[in-house]
């Protein structure tokens, strides 16, 4: 789970980390009269989204006046900001963060993530910050740092002094250093983060070491433990479909293609997607509808596919393990029957009581199409969307 | 023979008493598999379906001589459990549980390093459906009936789509030595790598089927093995190739953050390191019959 710059840094400066003197406002009216709380002459506001790259974007503007601030959050509030990390459809702005504009030295990139191969947390930093992390890997490799922590004892001293001489911090400045890697670590392990960064953090002009920027995720696994980080959730921010589809238990993301897709379990979800590209066609969404396919559980399901307007055909693939596929077969037949849908659908049943699956959805009378295995059950969703568009065509 | 588990496998299932775990305990006792304890702090002297009931893995293991685990323990408390395991004395435990927390891992494999490799604990999952040795003993959630005994080696991140390899090996009338389930989490007991090793080393394998899917360093890692290291003929298929990038895709792990995470990355280095890949899963169980043949050739 993803929260905002404003309350990582909240939640880091809790730990220790030092961050700029900053204010939240939900207006362009909140914003101007914030920063004459701060003082100072310069200010930066800065959208609040959950994605990077709002720089080059138009969401972060240097103000010099209470005036421009206003016009500069004006301009924010109530748009879309897309970046390469958004997505087409981009992000709405509702909160703007202020902060005093600081003179720095020097940037710097630190990252904590967990790390997959060594099991453990990692540290990631280089001396060339401002950049993203891709970026530097791609043009500055021989800048990168990275340190693994022994999650037995936690980030040592030592371990946090080797990384700030490591990226040239200056000696003073060291302890300062240390303390800021020593609290991203403990907030990452306190809090059950999966993401802590802090790109640009920077040596000031008065010799300070700051957060400039912040992001954190979270383990949505541990949310239980953290009650307080679970309601930083931003639904403002998340696909309204997917936001739906979660809180009901569903597993679904959206994508741009035309056909839906029904699923049991994750691995067979995205097999289905692929397979239904190499016959041609897109797939409109992932969704894992999980074990045990109750008859309500598809109902919901096909109410969440058919909820997006692209869907033109309906692909179901269920691998009856523990299920059978008799009561599975029931299950779409229920839904279809109480919410007819107005595409094709394609039932592909596996497994246990196949026969008998088969049977009920022959029997329903409904217009559904079957087939055996998922490349044909694939091939007959491409061709039933083809030739049902042809249909619509003609009918325009 | 068969890796991890066979008939003399004597099996404790932790959290016995939920309903998802009797369910499944039955399943596997009425596949032959010797359920021989199981364990729930508080509930000790009770019976589960005949079998008797344990307030903790030492006692359990004292009284029954169990050997084998299966975790069945709601996410907050299943990494607990398993390093319960660890200490007891198991030799092999399976985690079916899917949601627990990344650091909770982290600490159950830094935890499991306090004992010599002789004596460490081997953990599949969690986030799996289990390991399975067909006609011997099943471990896990999946229907026994779709695998036949045989000489095939199945390992799969994903749960469903390891149930579709072996129906389609059973339709082309090929059987399975063992199934191994890793699970789906990013950080997991056993790795693509590990799991191959012993499939290498078990003379009745003779050719192995490994299943991924997008996210992580394990199918690299595992390309890397079977090039320096692996005789038997592997096939693959790596699920996710329209997955798009920076999404979690519904497994905890399935998330493509780096360079060589993506499905077309994994495919080309796998075929890359000698492996047969298959391009679709519908000819998963094909393609694994025509390496047999042109092994037999």
């Amino acid at each position: 789970m993803d929260i905002h710059e404003y309350q990582a840094k909240e939640i880091l400066a809790r730990f220790g980390v030092a961050v700029p003197a900053g204010a939240l406002a939900y207006s362009p009216e909140q914003a101007a009269y914030r920063a004459r709380e701060l003082g100072g002459d310069r200010w930066i506001v800065k959208a609040q989204v959950h994605a990077g790259g709002r720089g080059k974007a138009g969401g972060i503007k240097l103000c010099n006046s209470e005036h421009e601030i206003h016009e500069a959050s004006e301009a924010m509030f109530g748009q879309k900001i897309v970046t390469h990390q958004t997505g087409p459809e981009g992000k709405g702005i509702y909160r703007v963060y202020v902060e005093n504009a600081v003179d720095f030295t020097r940037e710097i990139y630190l990252g904590f993530v967990l790390d997959r191969t060594s099991q453990r947390v990692m540290i990631v930093a280089s001396s060339e910050g401002g950049m993203e992390i891709e970026d530097i890997s791609a043009s500055r490799p021989e800048s990168i740092v990275r340190s693994t922590v022994e999650p037995a004892v936690g980030l040592q001293e030592f371990q946090a002094r080797e990384i700030a001489f490591k990226l040239g911090i200056p000696a003073a400045l060291t302890q300062a250093m240390v303390r800021t890697l020593q609290g991203c670590y403990r907030a990452f392990r306190d809090l059950d983060a999966t993401m802590v960064e802090i790109n640009p953090l920077v040596v000031t002009a008065d010799n300070r070491i700051l957060a400039l920027d912040a992001k954190m995720t979270f383990d949505t696994n541990a949310l239980f433990r953290h009650p307080q980080i679970a309601e930083l959730r931003d639904k403002s921010q998340e696909d309204p479909r997917e936001s739906r589809a979660a809180d009901r238990g569903l597993n679904y993301i959206g994508l741009s293609g035309n056909i839906g897709c029904i699923v049991n379990g994750a691995g067979l979800a995205m097999a289905t997607m692929d397979t239904i590209k190499l016959a041609g066609g897109e797939p409109a969404n992932f969704l894992d509808i999980g074990g045990g396919a109750t008859p309500d559980r598809v109902a919901r399901a096909f109410r969440l596919v058919m909820s997006d307007r692209n869907v033109q055909a309906v692909l179901v693939n269920i691998f009856a393990g523990i299920n059978r596929c008799d009561w599975v077969a029931e299950g779409v037949v229920q839904a279809l029957t109480a919410e007819p849908v107005d595409v094709p659908v394609i039932v592909r049943l596996s497994g246990t009581n196949v026969e008998e699956g088969q049977k009920i959805l022959a029997q329903s009378g409904l217009p559904i199409l079957r087939a055996n295995t998922l490349m044909e059950a694939a091939e007959r969703a491409v061709t039933a969307w083809k030739n049902d568009r042809k249909q619509m065509m003609r009918a325009v | 023979m068969s890796i991890l588990l066979d008939r003399s496998s004597r099996v404790v299932v932790q959290g016995i008493t939920g309903r998802m775990a009797q369910f499944h305990t039955r399943e596997m006792l009425d596949y032959g598999t010797q359920v021989v304890a199981g364990v729930v702090p508080g509930k000790g002297g009770e019976t589960v379906l005949g079998v008797p009931v344990f307030n903790t893995m030492k006692e359990a293991v004292a009284a029954t001589g169990c050997d084998t685990s299966l975790v069945f323990v709601p996410p907050p408390f299943a990494a607990d459990s398993i390093m319960e395991a660890a200490d007891g004395g198991i030799r092999y435990c399976v985690c079916i549980t899917d949601g627990i927390p990344a650091q909770d891992m982290i600490r159950v494999k830094r935890y499991m390093l306090r004992y010599p490799r002789e004596r460490r604990m081997v953990l599949t999952g969690p986030n799996c459906a289990g390991t399975i040795s067909p006609g011997k003993a099943l471990l896990g959630i999946m229907p026994g009936h779709i695998y036949l005994p045989g000489y095939v080696g199945i390992v799969s991140r994903s749960g469903t789509l390891g149930y579709e390899a072996a129906q389609q090996l059973k339709d082309g009338g090929i059987g399975v030595s063992t199934s191994v389930g890793i699970g789906g989490d990013p950080i997991n007991g056993s790795s693509f790598r590990d799991i191959l090793e012993r499939f290498e080393a078990d003379p009745d394998t003779h050719v192995v089927c490994m299943i991924g899917e997008i996210g992580g360093p394990q199918e690299a890692e595992a390309a890397a093995y079977i090039q320096n290291h692996m005789t038997k003929p592997v096939i693959a298929y790596i699920a996710g190739l329209t997955a798009p990038k920076g999404r979690t895709m519904g497994h905890a792990g399935a998330i493509i953050s780096a360079f060589g995470e993506s499905a077309s990355e994994k495919v080309e280095i796998l075929t890359a390191a000698g492996v047969t890949v298959a391009e679709n899963p519908s000819v998963i169980g094909e393609t694994v019959a025509r390496v047999i043949a042109r092994r037999a050739a």
